[in-house]
């Protein structure tokens, strides 16, 4: 009994989650940092891991008690934790698939990235150890990740922190910071990523 | 205990972008092609829950946890850091795949290369560190 009422509920969260499920259930979590006194911004972290690390003695950008940002170390761990969950215990019958659109998939096609509709991961192969041994591997996760980090920092915040803390708050900066986003996204994927794969 | 909550809150925001594909490098590709509405859908309707909430705190004077009034910050207004720095991190999540929490949850599911990504944005908060009053802001 107790046992088909779990398997129903994991078949339930198995389940792809849809837009209307998941926008709202942010908005959430960034209520939910409000009313414990913080702000949503995963960014933060990388700057308390430099500080945590050492910079703190080197530059003064990184004096800061990164204990007091304690809490926000420990929401980047607990999404590793839920990462761990979903993809080992919550996968659901379609599997670790990305349900990308018949258009998606025709485009990658066309740039030279190998995808059949209906069995796209979620991750493609070239964003793995192996993949990072080739130049253009090394680019889009290495370099990736370095603009990532220059730029969140820049911009004072990423996704969660302009995207739906600034937005959501009516912030003009913020809403300035997701053109930039989209600006340099759209150069990326439309003159960047098919010159990777030519 | 009272820092477990936050461990809490990171497995929900893992959840939710786990299971909406929000992690996936094909979704943020089809995004920036415009080819589908599903992720201007999380993060519009993000959005427009938000203000709701926003608009909620600031008009009944909600109170935190701690029994304080909620007091959101208002960011600080000049414009050259926002789009010069949001541009930057736009090239960089449009190759990666991957913004900074979903990097975390996908480190969690196994994709391990994410460290690299990981020690390479903190390498790039450094350097924009010691850069800081170098740069326009």
């Amino acid at each position: 009994m107790l046992e088909t009422l779990f398997n129903q509920f994991r078949d339930f969260i198995g389940q792809p989650w849809p837009w209307y499920v998941a926008g709202p259930l942010l908005a959430f979590v960034m209520f939910i940092l409000l009313y414990f006194g913080h702000e949503f911004g995963i960014s933060e972290n990388f700057r308390l891991m430099c500080a945590a690390d050492g910079a703190d003695s080197m530059n003064e950008f990184f004096k800061i008690d990164w204990r007091a940002g304690e809490w926000n170390l420990l929401v980047a761990l607990g999404a590793v934790f839920g990462g761990y969950l979903a993809s080992h215990y919550f996968l659901g019958s379609q599997n670790d698939l990305a349900h990308i659109s018949e258009a998606t998939v025709n485009s990658l096609n066309n740039i030279g990235i190998k995808v059949h509709q209906g069995t796209v991961p979620l991750i493609p192969e070239f964003i793995s150890w192996k993949g990072l041994l080739s130049w253009q591997g090394f680019i889009m996760i290495a370099g990736g990740g370095f603009m990532v980090g220059f730029g969140a920092r820049y911009a004072g915040g990423c996704t969660s922190g302009h995207a739906i803390s600034g937005l959501s708050a009516l912030q003009l900066p913020s809403l300035i910071a997701v053109a930039g986003f989209f600006m340099g996204g759209l150069m990326v994927t439309y003159f960047i990523i098919p010159f990777l794969f030519k | 205990m009272k820092m477990s909550r936050y461990i809490l809150i990171g497995i929900l925001l893992g959840f939710i972008l786990y299971k909406s594909e929000a992690v996936s490098w094909f979704r943020i590709y089809e995004m920036f092609r415009f080819q589908s509405f599903h992720m201007y859908g999380i993060i519009g309707s993000a959005v427009v829950s938000g203000i709701f909430i926003v608009q909620l705190i600031k008009r009944r004077h909600l109170k935190s946890a701690e029994g304080k009034e909620i007091v959101i910050k208002d960011k600080i207004r000049t414009y050259p850091r926002y789009l010069i720095g949001g541009f930057i991190f736009g090239i960089g999540w449009a190759l990666a795949g991957a913004c900074p929490a979903p990097m975390f949850i996908l480190l969690g599911a196994g994709n391990t290369v994410f460290f690299v990504y990981l020690v390479f944005a903190m390498t790039g908060t450094f350097v924009y560190g010691i850069l800081r009053k170098k740069i326009p802001h």
